[in-house]
C-alpha cells in the first residue's frame, strides 16, 4: 500500500487508511438506500449520488469560490501566526508581561466571534479583510497557547548553558525557546488550520461576493440542498489540504523531531 | 598563573522553607594548564560549586576569582560542560559543537572548518550531520566535550563527563581525555565519583565531605606522565587511593 508518510494525521493513525474508507463507504450506501427507500424529497435530503452529480457539474464554479475561501483562510492563519510570534517573544521578556497578557488572551477567547463578526463588515467593508480578521481571531488562540506553553517547556538548564556561553536573551529565544516550542506549536497550528476554513466560511456568510460561504447561503435559500452538500464536501477537501500543508511544513521545519519519533 | 581561586565559598539553599546548607566554606585553587579533580559523595554540592564558578548561582559568602581577577565575566574564562549533555536536539552534531564558539561572534564557516578538522580526534567523523538523538550515550558526551573544548577558554569545567559510560569505555575515554587535554593545554576542573579516575587523570585532587561540603583532603598527584593503565596497580597509586578512601570513609 502506498503510504502517504507526510500525512500522519488522525485518518491513518495505526498506519491504515482502509478501515476509515470502508466505514465511510458503508455510511454513504446506507444514506443512499435510506433516501431511495423512504422516498425523501431532494429539498429535505438529497442522495449522495445526486450530490456527486451536482459536484461534478458545478466543479468549475466551486473551484472559483474555494479559491477565495482558501485565500482568506491561509491569509488569516498567517496573520494569526505572525501576531503570535511577536507576542510570544514579548511575553518571554519578563514573567510579569506574560502574567499580564496571558489571562487577557484566555478571556478574549470567550468572546463569541460570531456575534462580533457583523461589526467587522461595518468596520472593514465587504472585501477580503473582515474575513481574514475572523479567521485570524478564530485561529489565534490555539496557536498562541501552544507556542507560549511550548516556549515555557524549554529546558532551563539549556537556557542557562547558553547564557554562560555568552548568548543574549534574543539569541536564546531564537536558538532554544522557539525550536523547543515547535512540536507544540505545530500541534496547535493543525487545530487552527482546521478552524481556519470554518472561520472564512462564517465570514462569508455575513456578506461577500465570492467564496464557499456565499455559495452555501445562496443554495440554502433556494432549497438546493444538493449544492449545500457539494459545498460541504469541498470545504472538507480544502480543510484537509490545509492540514496536509501544515504537516508538510512541520516535517520541513523539524526533521530532528520526526527522526526521534521514528526511533 | 592561578585560573580559578575560590576562597571560603559557602552556599545555603532554601527548599520549601527548610534550610539546606550545601557548601560550608570551600577553598580551592586551579593553576593554569593543570588537571584538577573534585571528588565527593553524591549530593554534596559539586555541581552547585560549578554553577557558582560560572555565575549561574551566587554564593552566600566567599570569594571567586577567575584569571586572577574578581571582576571578569565567567564566560570569558571558563567553558562549562554540565552533568547533562544538554545538546540541542534540533541541531546537527556539527552545529552543536560550534555553539560555544559562535557565541563570541566568530565567523561561521571558519568555526565549522575548525570543527570538521577536529572530528577525528573526538571520534565523530561521519556523524557531522547526525542529530543528537541518533547517537549513543558515549558519543553524545564526546559531542558535549567537543563543544566545551572548542570554546577555547582557559579553563574547562567538566561535571562528570564520563558518568554515563560503562567501565571499559570509560577507561578508554580517560586515556583519550588526557590526549585532548595535552592537545589544547587548557586547565581542567573535573568532577567525578570515581577514585581511580581522579588519581589517574589529575595533578591535584580535592576530596569533599558529605553535605554541607568542606574540603577534607587536598592531594598533589606527582605520578609521572604520560600515564598508562599499568599505573592503576602501582604501589604509589594504591597508597594515594587508600588515603582518599579513608577521607571518604568508604
Ligand atoms: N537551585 C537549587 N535550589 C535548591 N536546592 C538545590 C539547588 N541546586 C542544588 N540543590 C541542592 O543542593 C544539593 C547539592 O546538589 P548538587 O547538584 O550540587 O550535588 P552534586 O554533588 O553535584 O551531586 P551529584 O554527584 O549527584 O551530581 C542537593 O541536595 C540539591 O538538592
Ligand atoms: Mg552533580
Amino acid at each position: 500500500m502506498p503510504r502517504l508518510d507526510w500525512f500522519s494525521g488522525p485518518v491513518n493513525k495505526g498506519g491504515r487508511i482502509w478501515p476509515a474508507l470502508l466505514c465511510l463507504l458503508a455510511f454513504f450506501l446506507a444514506w443512499e438506500a435510506g433516501v431511495r427507500l423512504l422516498a425523501i424529497k431532494p429539498y429535505l435530503l438529497p442522495a449522495p449520488s445526486q450530490v456527486f452529480g451536482t459536484l461534478v457539474e458545478m466543479l468549475p464554479l466551486l473551484a472559483r469560490h474555494s479559491q477565495s475561501t482558501l485565500l482568506e483562510a491561509v491569509t488569516g492563519l498567517a496573520a494569526a501566526v505572525v501576531t503570535t510570534l511577536v507576542l510570544a517573544a514579548v511575553m518571554d521578556l519578563h514573567p510579569w508581561i506574560r502574567q499580564g497578557i496571558y489571562p487577557l488572551l484566555v478571556v478574549s477567547q470567550t468572546v463569541p466571534i460570531i456575534s462580533i463578526a457583523p461589526l467587522f463588515i461595518i468596520w472593514f467593508g465587504y472585501g477580503i479583510l473582515p474575513k481574514v480578521v475572523v479567521v485570524a481571531l478564530v485561529c489565534f488562540f490555539p496557536v498562541v497557547v501552544s507556542l507560549v506553553e511550548g516556549m515555557q517547556s524549554a529546558d532551563s538548564d539549556m537556557v542557562n548553558l547558553l547564557r554562560v556561553m555568552g548568548y543574549s536573551r534574543w539569541q536564546i529565544i531564537r536558538l532554544v525557546r522557539f525550536p523547543a516550542a515547535l512540536p507544540a506549536f505545530f500541534a496547535g497550528l493543525k487545530i487552527a488550520g482546521t478552524y481556519s476554513v470554518m472561520g472564512a466560511v462564517i465570514g462569508e456568510w455575513l456578506g461577500a461576493v465570492n467564496g464557499l460561504g456565499v455559495f452555501m447561503t445562496r443554495a440554502t435559500h433556494a432549497y438546493q440542498l444538493d449544492r449545500v452538500f457539494a459545498a460541504i464536501f469541498i470545504i472538507i477537501l480544502v480543510s484537509l489540504l490545509i492540514y496536509a500543508l501544515i504537516e508538510l511544513l512541520a516535517h520541513l521545519a523539524m526533521p530532528w523531531y520526526y527522526n526521534e519519533k521514528e526511533k | 598563573m592561578t585560573e580559578i581561586f575560590l576562597e571560603d565559598v559557602a552556599k545555603t539553599f532554601l527548599i520549601n522553607g527548610a534550610i539546606l546548607p550545601v557548601l560550608a566554606g570551600l577553598t580551592v585553587q586551579v593553576e593554569a594548564g593543570e588537571f584538577v579533580s573534585l571528588i565527593g559523595p553524591s549530593g554534596c554540592g559539586k555541581s552547585t560549586l560549578f554553577n557558582i564558578i560560572c555565575g549561574l548561582t551566587a554564593p552566600d559568602r566567599g570569594r571567586v576569582m577567575l584569571g586572577g581577577r574578581d571582576d571578569v565575566p565567567a564566560r570569558e574564562v571558563v567553558s562549562y560542560m554540565p552533568q547533562k549533555d544538554l545538546l540541542l536536539p534540533w541541531r546537527t552534531v556539527l552545529d552543536n559543537v560550534i555553539l560555544a564558539r559562535r557565541a563570541v561572534g566568530r565567523e561561521k564557516s571558519a568555526v565549522q572548518k575548525e570543527a570538521r578538522e577536529l572530528m577525528p580526534l573526538f571520534g565523530l567523523t561521519g556523524f557531522e550531520n547526525s542529530y543528537p538523538a541518533e547517537l549513543s550515550g558515549g558519543m553524545r558526551q564526546r559531542v558535549a566535550l567537543m563543544r566545551t573544548v572548542l570554546a577555547h577558554r582557559r579553563v574547562l569545567l567538566l561535571d562528570e563527563p564520563l558518568g554515563a559510560l560503562d567501565a571499559i569505555t570509560r577507561t578508554r575515554m580517560q586515556q583519550w581525555l588526557l590526549e585532548v587535554w595535552n592537545n589544547f593545554k587548557q586547565a581542567v576542573f573535573f568532577v567525578t565519583h570515581d577514585i581511580d579516575e581522579a588519581i589517574f587523570l589529575s595533578d591535584q585532587v580535592y576530596v569533599l565531605t558529605p553535605r554541607p561540603a568542606k574540603v577534607c583532603l587536598h592531594l598533589t598527584i606527582s605520578l609521572p606522565r604520560p600515564r598508562c593503565a599499568a599505573l592503576l596497580t602501582d604501589p604509589a597509586f594504591l597508597a594515594l587511593k587508600k588515603k582518599i578512601m579513608l577521607a571518604l570513609q568508604v
